[in-house]
């Protein structure tokens, strides 16, 4: 049976390469311009504010998402993931050696 | 007209002497009270916040080593910035807030008190219970006795009453009261770092 041509092999291998490079770049990116966060991503951002009259230091979190590391890691680690499938698919040789 | 000058005289060093000491209550309107807790960790340091703190401290200026009190605070209200570490925090293995739902300070009085002015500094002794464990702690604090700005404090200058700032530094360890106690200090530090800042109001009716 034959399998997928040579050309729609590398047309994909080609394409799964993209969209190693797509998902490196939106992680880095995304984990850049939130403020490339080395600690732990944040689902709430915890920000210093001071009461007038007491002078006391309290802290108020701000619901919002700040990528960290796990992140970063997470988006690299898909990225080298679909890097690494695009040489699992190769063209099936027409010709077989008896 | 001396005998009453007299009386007068008398009855207010009477009503001196025998002076109650003002009861301030935590539980804050504006909901600013907080004890930030910190521990260390290899990626960056696990810092938080709680803010469900309630409890009732009576104060008395002329006698500051008499203070006494219950502060609680509420182990549902410990927050951190990501929600899946505030979950573990709470959860069975470390503070299990199911089953020992509040932290609990005791104040038995103060000693070593050193005023100024309105400020005391102090070293505040009581019980500590986190998770069901009580122990005897002595820790340093600073207070601030701001009479009459209750009222300021909340827009409402028209209502009288006194505050009381209670700030304080201190550390426990994991250790002591079985918070995930003996494991993963190489992740995290068996010292927990607390930074109490909160304030208590004393209306006047």
């Amino acid at each position: 049976m034959a399998g997928p041509s040579p050309s729609r092999v590398f047309s994909f291998r080609r394409a799964l390469r993209w969209l190693a490079l797509v998902v490196l770049v939106a992680a880095v990116g995304f984990w850049g311009a939130r403020g490339a966060h080395r600690g732990w991503s944040q689902n709430r951002v915890p920000v210093q504010e001071v009461d007038e009259i007491t002078g006391i230091d309290y802290v108020r979190y701000e619901d919002r998402f700040v990528p960290g590391v796990d992140f970063l890691g997470g988006g690299v680690a898909a990225s080298l993931i679909l890097f690494g499938l695009s040489f699992v698919f190769r063209p099936v040789s027409s010709t077989r050696k008896t | 007209m001396k005998k009453s000058v007299l009386l007068s005289l008398f009855a207010f060093a009477s009503s001196a002497l025998v002076a109650a000491p003002t009861s301030f209550d935590f539980k804050d309107p504006k909901g600013v009270n907080t004890i930030q807790f910190k521990l260390d960790a290899p990626l960056e340091q696990i810092a938080g916040t709680t803010n469900g703190i309630t409890g009732k401290i009576a104060f008395d200026p002329a006698a500051p080593e008499s203070t006494s009190g219950t502060l609680t605070v509420d182990v549902a209200s410990l927050t951190v910035p990501n929600k899946m570490m505030s979950e573990h925090i709470q959860g069975e293995r470390w503070l299990d807030a199911a089953k020992h739902g509040q932290i609990t300070f005791e104040l038995a009085g103060l000693s070593d008190v050193q005023k100024s002015g309105n400020n005391y500094t102090a070293k505040a002794r009581g019980k500590l219970t986190i998770k069901g464990t009580a122990k005897d702690v002595t820790v340093p604090v600073k207070l601030s006795y701001l009479p009459g700005a209750f009222g300021q404090r909340i827009n409402k200058p028209e209502l009288k009453g006194d505050l009381l700032v209670v700030r304080g530094d201190f550390t426990v360890l994991r250790s002591d009261y079985g918070i995930n106690s003996g494991q993963m200090e190489d992740k995290v530090s068996n010292e927990i770092a607390l930074s109490l800042a909160i304030v208590g109001g004393a209306p006047q009716s």
